[in-house]
């Protein structure tokens, strides 16, 4: 049983948590792709750009001698996502639209992508410095321990974990009404469809570029928030987060924002199946099977976690180019 | 006064000019059907009406105002719907959503209109929730034509809309072209099936070279033995 508990909170959980950060990275990815037509790998760094301004938020709020049960980094996380969406619209009018008015093809615009990620690393190390800060400023972080029954060892929950899980399940719904119900949200899923008929109907593409930036800025700033609270916010938080994005957004299906939140879960279980150690899985199952298993039984090490969503990533494109959700190709 | 009247215009893709002096007019209520052989430019006039090419020469005037260079995302505020060739629906969305799509530049409610739609095209009521990509050719083609009426146009330009259908959709299609054109809506449509389009045409448009060749009514065009023996395969 302790075993099982172990299991459950070191790979179905653990999967679950950073499934639902790069869910959340890939939305907006997956929906910038579907509109826009690049790739935009400055993602990341807008993640990280993100939590810095929660982080930021929280010590004003933390200033104005306001305190709370639930951590300050989350009150500071609106504001931050509100200007993300912002600094995202104002990327998108400096550097993006210039060059769709010029025509400029994809290729072009994910290195116009590729310059701003560079430039926000420059930036946020300039003002941010290279170490990992704590976004917990003033209370320790939350720790909920539930027991079973049968199990000496608890199910562990932290609240940064709790707090991504609500947002993550709000965040699904909230986005499920706006693309099924709402004008905007249908126009978007008419732009991402067919662009030019989207333009012979009359829909304003302004608005869902700018629907699209403010959705997919508000998501990045979420996760990198979200994330940074559940480990610690650092500089480089965008270079080990980008390429599972990735994956998840093309596995999922490009331009199909429920196959990115699928596809996130899944790399993000995958990751997590693939550095557990399963040999605490199996050695109560010694006897049974009459051998010995190694202490150490992982797919692969923990260092070389990366390598899991490129597996996953030409699996997918060799077998399944598409994605989950028939998304376009590349 | 006509209420579309195109004259002397000359426009084309970038700098390639392919419609050379191309002269056309509609009056209200009326169908106009162009025809003439595959690369005549019949598509090309309707995208040049519908804003969506350089315009080099020449006017197009429409209602009394002047809309040559007027782009393709204001006309609908001018009461004029476009219907392609090809991908004139969106394949992800369901019928009804197409439809509500194409009332998107009307911030008015248009329950109305949509049952009006409903009600010349029975069946896409029936498929409404489902994704218009799932659709045959015929049914896409209702969609498309549907999603252009919800701004209840004034003039609706229809690129060969019983392209690639069955005989019966076909004569479907031209049936619901005739009842709409009966509530008033002027079209004007290119056509493949020559012979058809020009018995319901009130007037009709031969093009061929990117010219004017023929201009007559639908009936006489038809009794041109000329015309028959060049363009309608004897
Ligand atoms: N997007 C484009 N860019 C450049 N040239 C084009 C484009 N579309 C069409 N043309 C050219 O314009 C000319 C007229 O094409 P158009 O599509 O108007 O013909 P059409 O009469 O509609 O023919 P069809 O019966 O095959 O539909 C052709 O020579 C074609 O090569
Ligand atoms: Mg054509």
């Amino acid at each position: 049983m302790n075993a099982l508990v172990f299991f459950f909170d070191n790979a179905i959980l653990s999967g679950l948590i950073i499934g639902a950060i790069y869910a959340l990275g890939a939305i907006g990815v997956t929906l910038i792709f579907g509109i826009l037509r690049f790739a935009h790998f400055a993602h990341g760094d807008m993640m990280t750009m993100g939590a810095f301004l929660s982080l930021i938020f929280a010590v004003l709020l933390q200033s104005m001698g306001i305190h709370s049960p639930i951590a300050l980094a989350f009150f500071g996380m609106f504001p931050a996502m509100a200007a993300t969406a912002l600094i995202a619209i104002l990327f998108d009018k400096l550097f993006y639209k210039p060059l769709r008015d010029a025509g400029a093809r994809p290729v072009v615009m994910v290195m116009a992508s590729v310059g701003v990620t560079l430039m926000l690393q420059g930036v946020l190390r300039v003002f941010g410095g290279v170490s990992a800060r704590s976004m917990y400023i003033g209370s320790p972080k939350a720790i909920f321990q539930f027991h079973l029954p049968d199990a000496t060892r608890p199910i562990v929950l932290t609240e940064p974990q709790i707090i991504l899980f609500v947002f993550t399940a709000v965040t699904v719904f909230a986005l499920h009404y706006f693309l099924t119900r709402t004008r905007l949200g249908k126009a978007m899923r008419a732009v991402s469809d067919n662009p030019d008929l989207a333009s012979i109907t009359g829909i304003d593409i302004r608005h869902v570029v700018w629907a699209t930036w403010i959705i997919g800025g508000a998501l990045a700033c979420a996760a990198g928030t979200l994330l940074s609270m559940d480990v610690a916010l650092k500089p480089d938080l965008s270079f080990n987060i980008l390429l599972p994005i990735f994956a998840a957004t093309i596995v999922g299906g490009i331009g199909q924002p429920y196959g990115a939140i699928a596809g996130g879960f899944l790399v993000g279980l995958c990751e997590s199946f693939a550095v557990f150690n399963w040999s605490i899985l199996l050695r109560p199952l010694e006897p049974m099977f009459g051998v010995d298993f190694p202490s150490s039984l992982a797919i692969v090490p923990t260092e070389y976690k990366l390598m899991i969503p490129f597996v996953i990533l030409i699996i997918v494109l060799i077998y399944r180019p598409t994605g989950i959700f028939k998304g376009k190709v590349l | 006064m006509s209420l579309l009247s195109i004259d002397g215009l000359t426009a084309g893709y970038g700098q390639m000019t392919i419609l050379r002096d191309v002269d056309m007019a509609l009056d209200e209520g009326e169908i106009g059907v162009i025809v003439g052989p595959n690369g005549a430019g019949k598509s090309t006039m309707l995208k040049a009406i519908f804003g969506m090419l350089t315009v080099t020469g020449g006017s197009i005037t429409f209602d009394g105002t002047d809309i040559t260079g007027i782009r393709s995302e204001k006309l609908a505020g001018h009461r004029i719907a476009y219907v392609p060739q090809e991908n004139n629906v969106f394949a992800s969305l369901t019928v009804e959503e197409n439809l509500e799509m194409g009332a998107y530049t009307r911030r008015d409610d248009v329950s109305h209109v949509l049952d009006h739609v409903y009600e010349i095209f029975p069946d896409m009521k029936d498929k409404r929730r489902q994704p218009a990509g799932e659709l045959s050719g015929g049914q896409r083609q209702m969609v498309a034509f549907g999603r252009a009426l919800m701004i209840e146009p004034k003039l609706i330009l229809l690129d060969e809309p019983t392209a690639g259908l069955s005989p019966m959709f076909m004569s479907v299609i031209f049936d619901r072209v005739i009842a709409i054109n009966r509530t008033g809506v002027t079209v004007a449509m290119v056509e493949q099936n020559a012979k058809q389009a020009l018995a319901i045409a009130h007037k009709g448009f031969v093009l061929a070279g990117g010219q004017n060749s023929y201009t007559d009514t639908g009936q006489n065009l038809l009794d041109n033995p000329e015309v028959a023996r060049s363009f309608l395969g004897g």
